[in-house]
């Protein structure tokens, strides 16, 4: 009954998304209001339906009800109860239901949160949402319906995939579908403008925040992604430019070129048609993520439900939305126009420079991941693309990248003198590279391309601070508080963020110069040394899991002669599918990480075991973090946040005396605005 | 206008390229066994322990060599075909039993159907690694004189049983 209720509602919400995608886009072109009105509660009532279909397949999981296909094939009763909730999104069709479930949840977001732009624009964005929508609820419904029966239900579910089976699981596909999906919002709202031919400063301003956020749940999901490698396959690795991995990468890539170019187009009103395009492209390449992990086109560790047929349904989506998006943009962006003029050395150069580079980064990852399907396809043989092609171009191209994140706070809009940048960055220059050269020493062994990683990195962070100075020795009266919280929030979220970066790449620089790792054989009592502490192997135990199996090593770990601590790297094997699954071990430290993996049984109780010293490494995701935060920080930006408490106050009609004091009439808001982002341009 | 058509032009030509990936099977990795004389194995009997069957046994017959394995779940996807296409009698098939346990084995057999003329037992996978085992299941199609003519990665299915496999028998089969 239950399944039958959620089949119910995905019917319902198609119908209601059909409503959703036509209606509004059709009142908005011919003026009828009654029909853009109808905008809004449509998506509404389409959230409510997902909802209750996503509800009914949870309790169909969490009940273990195994007359439903997709339980049957990815549960099983003794799996612990918060697996069996993730199992939900764990197949091929519950993680589509969760991906509709996030469309819809952002389409309702922008319904309620956009009540400060115009009637006829929401109507418009949410319209596109729709669209999109239908073309997933379609495909859900006729290839992959998760509440398909199974009938005589089986006795017993199969089992989620081990792999899978993990708090990193419970929590990385939710976030990285967060992220992929927000950027249909960005493409809603690029839509919106092309179909109204409206492409201003305040459409870049109405899209900016929701860019943000996309873009900081989709970096937050790719670390998790890359943390749960990192402590679940066994391999000590945290990013193995996998094709699947390179699919949620490069719409990050090209999704923080959008988000930069967005704040030019915002400010100057420069790169309108270009910034469109970006938006556009980075859908297109969250689709074409989805495309590549669901249609085993290639093969990846992250192939877990694949299967040819729906490949073929999800790429004629994919021609057909993209191909009517360009289409679009080949037809309106010639008239839209050229922004504000700027010099070849200004902010918007750096800009422009950042985003060529990062696409370039971008086209070169996807070639290096279509590579073998490419030469497949022209009959030209089998080969795999690995590691050392993607660093070999990577590297390079993100270097003047990374240099440019420096400088290109520090320029100014508009126009710069050469001569007066080099002078206000000559010590910030000569700083980073001094301690660029040091730092290695303290590491034990100088190595050139340490210190030249190192060098990126400080150069980041002492221009950031070079800029914060020059900032506040600009902003007037008072003391170093009253000047700190004068500037704005989105420009410390910016200062956050490019730290961030920072972090990551001190964090990659020295784990992958410094990392030492032993595969050894151990017998009980035998000691191996591995950067500076001695891991001793005290023997195996039996245990037994939930769902599994397990042999649990004993290992102490000690450093100069004191006792660190003892890991329990395990060795699991699972009743229900009998797939055998490494947990490795790891003391997480501040300045390194002690990572042992048990490998393979030997004779008389010894075992292959791996023991990892991975210096910084963790670095890398803190670094993710503070990326992510920076994005968070920027958009509770005053200019984003005056509108809203400004509805929320005559929406509410109280006169609560704060409320008045702070929801500032919608004139004076934009008053206040303007006045900002002229102070932000003259003052930087 | 063409200027701005540029980015649709680019994408239609991935798009192209995706559409031929579709068509193509990046597991089908060709084996370089192929064409090439099986290795030779001679391993003990899952039903009979103590009986040892060896590959020359089968000089003169085309046959199949299905690897499996209790413990491999799609494994469990392509049986049903197997005990078919065993009971139709067109071609004997023999299991390796890759890296299992034989009470599990033998249990399994008992629950799904046996479909072999004879299993064999390859615990420690050293066979396995002479036929070049990616995972299980992989079946291998060996002609009269003991040359493999055809390696399927991945369980069998319907599809790939009519289109390559039955045609392959029947013509190995009428060769002399």
């Amino acid at each position: 009954m239950i399944p039958e209720i959620g089949n119910f509602s995905l019917i319902l919400a198609l119908l209601l998304a059909t409503l959703q995608g036509t209606l509004p886009i059709i009142g908005a072109a011919r003026g009828i209001p009654s029909w853009i009105a109808l905008a809004k509660p449509v998506v509404q009532g389409q959230f409510v339906f997902v909802l209750i279909a996503f509800f009914c397949l949870a309790y169909s999981f969490i009940s273990s009800d195994f007359s439903v296909l997709n339980v049957a094939n990815n549960s099983n009763t003794e799996l612990p109860f918060h697996f069996r909730l993730a199992a939900t999104w764990g197949s091929h069709e519950g993680s589509l239901l969760l991906w509709v479930l996030m469309l819809a949840s952002w389409s309702v977001a922008v319904s309620v949160f956009s009540k400060q732009l115009p009637d006829d624009v929401v109507a418009r964005v949410i319209g596109v949402l729709g669209l999109v929508s239908i073309g997933f609820l379609v495909f859900m419904l006729f290839t992959s319906n998760p509440f398909d029966r199974l009938l005589p239900a089986a006795a017993e579910g199969s089992d989620l995939n081990p792999l899978l089976q993990d708090f990193g699981m419970v929590v990385h596909p939710p976030m990285l579908y967060m992220g992929y999906v927000g950027f249909s919002v960005a493409f809603a709202f690029a839509i919106a403008a092309l179909l109204s031919g409206k492409l201003d400063a305040t459409w870049a301003r109405w899209s900016r925040p929701w860019t943000i956020i996309a873009w900081v749940f989709l970096t937050i999901g790719i670390m998790l992604g890359s943390w749960w490698a990192y402590y679940e396959l066994g391999w000590g690795g945290w990013w193995f430019w996998d094709p699947v991995e390179n699919a949620s990468f490069l719409p990050w890539l090209v999704g923080t070129a959008l988000v930069h170019s967005l704040a030019a187009t915002e400010k100057r009103g420069s790169f309108k048609s270009w910034t469109v395009l970006l938006a556009i492209s980075t859908f297109a390449l969250s689709l074409l993520g989805t495309f590549l992990v669901r249609s085993g086109v290639l093969t990846s560790v992250h192939a877990f439900a694949t299967d040819p047929a729906r490949g073929v349904f999800i790429l004629a989506f994919l021609v057909i939305v993209i191909s009517c998006a360009l289409l679009l943009f080949a037809w309106r962006a010639p008239k839209v126009g050229l922004g504000g003029k700027f010099d070849l050395l200004s902010r918007e150069s750096m800009l422009l420079a950042n985003n060529i580079l990062l696409l370039v980064a971008a086209a070169s990852v996807l070639l290096g991941t279509l590579y073998p399907l490419i030469i497949d396809a022209l009959g030209l043989g089998k080969l795999s693309v690995g590691p050392p092609f993607f660093e070999a171009v990577f590297v390079p191209i993100m270097t003047p990248a990374i240099f440019l994140i420096g400088i290109g706070p520090i320029s100014r809009w508009k126009q710069m003198s050469l001569p007066a940048l080099a002078i206000r960055l000559r010590w910030a220059f000569g700083i980073s590279v001094v301690s660029a050269l040091i730092t290695p020493f303290f590491m034990g062994e100088w190595k050139p391309m340490v210190s030249f990683g190192l060098l990126l990195a400080f150069w980041i962070i002492v221009c950031a601070f070079v800029n914060v100075k020059h900032r506040l020795n600009n902003s007037g009266e008072g003391n170093l508080l009253t000047k700190l919280s004068k500037q704005s929030r989105s420009y410390y979220g910016m200062h956050c963020a490019h730290i961030g970066v920072a972090i990551f790449i001190i964090g990659v620089t020295l784990v992958n110069s410094y990392e030492t790792e032993k595969d050894v054989r151990m017998e009980i009592g035998s000691k191996v040394t591995v950067g500076g502490y001695v891991f001793q192997f005290n023997g195996t135990s039996d245990v037994v899991g939930p769902n599994y199996k397990a042999v649990r090593g004993e290992i102490s770990v000690l450093k100069d002669d004191q006792f660190v601590r003892n890991l329990y790297p395990e060795k699991r094997t699972y009743n229900a599918s009998g797939m055998a699954m490494t947990e490795a071990a790891i003391d997480t430290g501040f300045f390194r990480d002690l990572y042992v993996a048990l490998g393979e049984p030997l004779s008389n109780g010894a075992w292959v075991v791996r023991a990892y010293h991975k210096p910084f490494v963790d670095w890398i995701w803190f670094g993710c973090i503070l990326m992510a935060m920076g994005g968070i920080t920027s958009i509770t930006d005053r200019r984003y946040r005056l509108k809203i408490i400004k509805k929320e106050s005559t929406a509410a009609r109280v006169a609560e005396p704060e409320k008045q004091a702070e929801g500032t009439p919608a004139a004076v808001a934009s008053a206040t605005t303007k006045v900002e982002l002229a102070t932000e341009t003259t003052k930087v | 206008m063409m200027r701005y058509l540029m980015p649709l032009a680019i994408f239609m030509v991935l798009a192209v390229f995706l559409l031929i990936g579709l068509t193509l099977n990046p597991r089908q990795v060709p084996s370089p066994l192929i064409d090439k004389p099986a290795p030779k194995f001679q391993l003990n009997q899952l039903h009979e322990p103590d009986k040892i069957m060896s590959s020359e046994d089968n000089l003169g017959k085309v046959w199949m060599l299905n690897v499996w394995a209790s413990w491999c779940v799609a494994c469990r996807d392509e049986h049903p075909l197997l005990v078919q296409l065993a009971n139709s009698g067109i071609i004997p098939i023999y299991g390796l039993n890759y890296k299992d346990e034989r009470n599990t084995a033998l249990q399994w057999l008992k629950r799904y159907g046996d479909p072999y003329a004879i299993s064999i037992v390859d615990t420690d996978g050293k066979v396995g690694i002479n036929y070049g085992v990616y995972g299980v299941p992989e079946t291998y199609v060996i002609d009269k004189e003991g040359i493999i003519r055809h390696k399927q990665i991945g369980p069998v299915t319907v599809d790939s049983l009519e289109k390559t496999i039955l045609p392959l028998i029947k013509e190995l089969q009428n060769q002399a």
